[in-house]
């Protein structure tokens, strides 16, 4: 397989949704409707990114108290509810994690 | 505070968590392109001109199975279609840009850029110098992708377990920093927890699949619940 070609194909597929809609901005006009789902994409993505990384360890479902990146990351979320701050909340989810890894 | 050298440092800075998450993915990327036999060239050649992580990851473990061309290209094509959800996100905001910027920022537009961006968005909707902030969340990614891919391809057999010290946390902790101020009406949070049982529930779909059912699914459903509440 001509290992160039692959790289320039993959390439074409990641830039073009990367790059598409951002060339149509202001050219066409979305639906409203379409407008208001897209206000979601952040909290829907980013969540199931989360959900996937936290919760899911080495391929299973990791509910358990071993699991510090959930621990860490529930630490956040409340961290981030009282202050909704994005520096804090960082310093206090990496400090629950790093403490449970040294002491436990 | 909006000139560009500001607004530059300050995207960086927002993304330093992010970029300490994706490092060890970096230096994993090309220690596990490496053992593959792939080439130096190819292996930096595809972190620097496709420059997507879970894109490449998932290239190199078809590879490693001798699927052919298409598949992969078709493969990479769905991972890559959460990033034009994050793009049609964006066109609200960039419809004054030129389009050359347009061209070179959404080369740009990963998970973490977009994340960053999106968090500046939602404080402060109004506040000039978007681009240089983009571009400096963009830049910083882009040269520490580059970098970890370099080391690992060098030295990733030498540094044991590196994968394992959990770097990543940090790109969970950031995410939740980001998420949670942005969970306003009732229909965000339906749309977040929709978002976190569907991503467990599709974990083991195949390409991240999962991934993009689970974003769509809870954007339609917060969609749903806000229109109700705009009827009420």
């Amino acid at each position: 397989m001509n290992e160039w070609l692959l790289i320039a194909l993959m390439a074409l597929v990641t830039y073009l949704p990367r790059w598409l809609p951002l060339a149509l901005a202001g050219r066409v006009r979305l639906p409203p409707p379409l407008e208001r789902a897209l206000d979601f994409v952040p909290v829907a993505v980013l969540t199931a990114i989360i959900a996937q990384s936290a919760l899911i360890r080495n391929g299973a479902l990791d509910l358990s108290a071993n699991n510090y990146h959930a621990i860490a990351a529930l630490a956040a979320f409340v961290v981030a509810l009282l202050t909704r701050h994005l520096f804090i909340t960082v310093v206090a989810g990496l400090a629950c994690f790093a403490a449970l890894r040294v002491f436990l | 505070m909006h000139r560009p050298a500001q607004q530059l440092w300050l995207g960086a800075l927002e993304t330093l968590p992010l970029v300490v998450a994706a490092f060890p993915f970096g230096i994993v990327f090309g220690a596990m392109a490496n053992t593959m036999g792939l080439g130096a060239g190819v292996t930096l050649g595809m972190s620097s001109i496709v420059f997507a992580g879970s894109s490449q990851f998932i290239a190199l473990t078809l590879l490693a199975s001798a699927a052919a061309m298409p598949v992969i290209v078709m493969t990479v094509f769905i991972v890559n279609l959460r990033q034009l959800l994050y793009a049609a996100n964006l066109m609200h905001h960039v419809g004054y840009w030129p389009q050359w910027q347009r061209a070179i920022l959404g080369f740009f537009l990963t998970d973490e850029t977009f994340a960053v961006v999106s968090d500046r968005l939602n404080r402060h909707p109004d506040e000039p110098g978007l681009r240089w902030f983009y571009l400096g969340s963009a830049l910083f990614m882009y040269s520490f992708w580059q970098i970890s891919t370099a080391l690992g391809y060098t030295l990733g057999s030498r540094i044991p377990g590196l994968a394992d010290w959990g770097l990543d946390v940090a790109m969970v902790v950031a995410f939740v920093g980001i998420v949670v101020p942005a969970l306003r009406r009732k229909a965000d949070w339906a749309c977040a927890a929709v978002a976190l049982v569907s991503a467990v529930l599709t974990h083991d779909w195949p390409h991240q699949t999962g991934l993009l059912f689970s974003s769509l699914l809870a954007v339609a459903v917060g969609m749903a619940l806000s229109r109700e509440a705009a009827d009420e």
